[in-house]
């Protein structure tokens, strides 16, 4: 190979391709899918995090960001449906030094997968939760979800959502959640710098992407690929430190981004280690 | 601080006795959720680990539970949950996700009667068939079931020997008499405890094939942080983990995983004969029932009636050449057992045809009486 060929090749490599599985490219993600983004963010912040990414683990469930886990150069497990936060507290609790990363779906995490996380949450597990919310179940074919907003049509409220949606960081913050941070796929440093202080949280962190689907939801609700993102330039007001209670997604009125919470407490197994081992106790007073 | 055997002669009831097995096995992970008559597992469990140094989780729900186990061994530790009937419905899609990701772990239902919430303090052995067929799909799985508590505490040991060689769940079929019934059990000097531990991967790590059958059918498997970088999906998968949506992929993937079993069955069934020898009518059964049962032929060969026993130990796989091979000989056969004909239809199918064979069958909430057994071999057979 000549020094231009080779240097060719150098410039054509993606920054994250260390990452990546890219014999299994191209991913399965729809054009104008924001997941891509999400997981490039999500990526980038793990690389820059400086974290030993020989002892980090995606886990996702199931779905089209469930797919995240397919695609990460890493040791990486996509479970069942709504899963992935007991399976990825099974894999932290067995294995302290792991990092564990739950990459996944509104659909997944939070209706199948709620009880889950609200008690992932309450013990502070030692788990980065990332939540790419596109508003839907995508991968089914764009059924009402938990986050769906009131009055929104989907295949499966033809005539409009009835119910109202969750507000996922005052859910997280609700929980116990000790990092708490929304960003749009638009704001993709701002997202690789809340994925940097998750995983910096010795705790249970949640990081939730507002992500466009153009193909399922956009489609049924009048928004062309790129009126979501306008949406989300034009109607997102940036404001670290909001009280959670302000956070419904209401484009009308604007929905606000940032980091919510920020309050390291310990984690879950800190607390077992503390509670239960009672013969390690005197050990470590000797030691002291 | 006590050490991970309890090495000494000990009067515990059967669910104590599965913990302290699991624990001799070097199971350093539980994730489990209480249910009657299951509970003294999840309890025990809780107050040994940390002593060991393992980890004890009161999962959310039984859904959890399960998950929890399976992403404890991906990360290494061998694992174990304890349930009964409901709880063990809700853990059978991750049991799924277990069996087609090759991860070994160890499931024990302390059966009750049902449908739905039944007799939760009364056994039964109404969840045979829900541990084959259970999860959804075409597999193999391995269950056992123990009819003591000296034996309980073996088979959790033999459980997890095998589901660590052949990367499965294993399944302790076992009920609330034997879970909650106190007997004595001598736990032997750790030294004589032979554990098996999984095949890991090694060797060049850009050239691990996760999913490659190794020995017996069985790859050798990475765990989360070994560095290999696994993929691991309950997606149909090639042998490098990766999803793969094809019929020939499929095939390939299915006939490994139903070989690993299906070709090792000699290797993993496990039964006891009871005077068997002479017999003219044998009675099939398992767990509880086997108390039962060894009352019975004891009873009709002091009545004159040369009656034998055929105990599974492991139920799944089924011993089938065995009840073929009795069925040969004997002049009819009874199948003992709590419920109302599961593992008889399975005994039904080997013998098929060749003798009579009856169901003594009682829908839970009590033991079945030797004198049932003996009245119907003398009805049915005009004895």
């Amino acid at each position: 190979m000549t020094t231009a060929q080779e240097a060719q090749r150098e410039a054509s490599r993606h920054p994250l391709d260390d990452l990546l599985r890219t014999e299994r490219i191209p991913h399965i993600w729809c054009p104008g899918c924001g997941i891509g983004t999400a997981f490039s963010s999500c990526l980038m912040g793990m690389k820059e995090s400086g974290i030993d990414l020989d002892n980090t683990v995606m886990v996702s469930g199931i779905g089209c960001s469930g797919r995240g886990a397919g695609y990460v150069k890493l040791d990486s497990y996509h479970t069942t449906h709504g899963r992935a936060i007991p399976f990825a507290t099974g894999m932290k609790l067995a294995n302290t030094d792991l990092n564990v990363v739950v990459f996944s779906g509104d659909g997944d995490l939070f209706a199948i997968g709620g009880n889950h996380f609200i008690h992932a949450a309450r013990r502070n597990v030692d788990l980065t939760v990332v939540c790419v919310n596109n508003f839907n179940y995508g991968m089914t074919g764009g059924q009402v979800a938990a986050t769906t907003p009131h009055l929104a049509k989907t295949t499966t409220t033809p005539l409009g959502n009835p119910d109202s949606p969750f507000n996922l960081p005052l859910l997280a913050y609700a929980c116990g959640a000790s990092y708490v941070a929304r960003w749009t796929t638009l704001h993709a440093r701002d997202l690789t710098s809340a994925i940097i202080e998750a995983l910096a949280n010795p705790g249970f962190s949640f990081v939730e992407v507002l992500a466009p689907c153009p193909i399922n939801y956009g489609r049924r609700n009048k928004e062309k690929p790129l009126d979501t993102l306008r949406l989300f330039q034009e109607k997102s007001i940036i404001k670290n430190d909001a009280h959670p209670t302000e956070l419904d997604v209401d484009w009308e009125r604007g929905v606000v981004l940032g980091t919510f919470v920020n309050n390291p407490r310990p984690c879950s197994t800190d607390m077992y280690d503390k509670v239960c081992r009672l013969e390690e106790k005197p050990a470590k007073k000797s030691a002291a | 601080m006590r050490p991970a055997v309890l090495t000494g002669e000990h009067y515990m009831t059967g669910d104590v006795a599965c913990a302290e097995g699991a624990l001799a096995a070097g199971c350093l992970f539980f994730g489990g959720y209480p249910i009657t008559p299951a509970t003294e597992v999840a309890e025990r469990m809780s107050h040994r680990l940390p002593e060991i140094g393992g980890t004890y989780i009161q999962m959310e729900d039984e859904i959890a539970a399960m998950a929890s186990i399976v992403g404890a061994s991906c990360a290494g530790a061998k694992s174990m949950t304890s349930t009964s009937g409901p709880g063990f419905s809700l853990m059978m899609e991750n049991l799924g996700l277990a069996v087609i990701t090759e991860t070994p772990c160890v499931v024990v239902n302390v059966q009750r009667a049902g449908p739905s919430t039944g007799l939760p303090t009364q056994g039964a052995q109404g969840d045979m068939m829900q541990a084959r067929w259970g999860s959804h799909g075409d597999y193999e799985i391995i269950a056992m079931a123990p009819a003591s508590a000296q034996e309980i505490f073996y088979q959790t040991i033999d459980a997890f020997n095998l589901a660590e060689k052949y990367r499965t769940p294993v399944l302790i079929m076992t009920d609330e008499v034997i879970g909650h019934m106190s007997e004595r059990v001598v736990i032997p000097d750790a030294r004589e405890i032979k554990t098996i531990e999984r095949v890991k991967a090694k060797g060049r790590k850009d050239r691990y094939r996760p999913y490659a059958a190794g020995d017996l059918g069985v790859p050798p498997m990475a765990n989360a942080g070994d560095g290999y970088k696994v993929h691991v999906t309950g997606l149909t998968h090639d042998e490098m983990g990766y999803p793969a949506m094809t019929v020939e992929a499929q095939a390939a993937m299915m006939e490994r995983l139903m070989g690993k079993i299906q070709n090792n069955r000699d290797d993993i069934i496990r039964y006891e004969e009871f005077m068997i020898e002479d017999a003219d009518y044998i009675i099939v059964t398992y767990g509880v029932s086997a108390r039962t049962g060894r009352a019975a032929v004891e009873e009709a060969r002091a009545q004159g009636i040369k009656v034998g026993m055929l105990r599974l130990i492991t139920v799944w796989p089924f011993a089938e050449e065995k009840i073929r091979d009795l069925a040969s000989k004997a002049k009819g056969m009874v199948t003992v057992e709590i419920n109302l004909g599961q593992v008889h239809l399975e005994v039904e199918r080997c013998v098929a045809g060749r003798v009579p064979v009856k169901l003594v069958g009682h829908p839970g909430g009590t033991l079945i009486s030797p004198d049932t057994v003996i009245h119907t071999i003398k009805q049915e057979f005009g004895v």
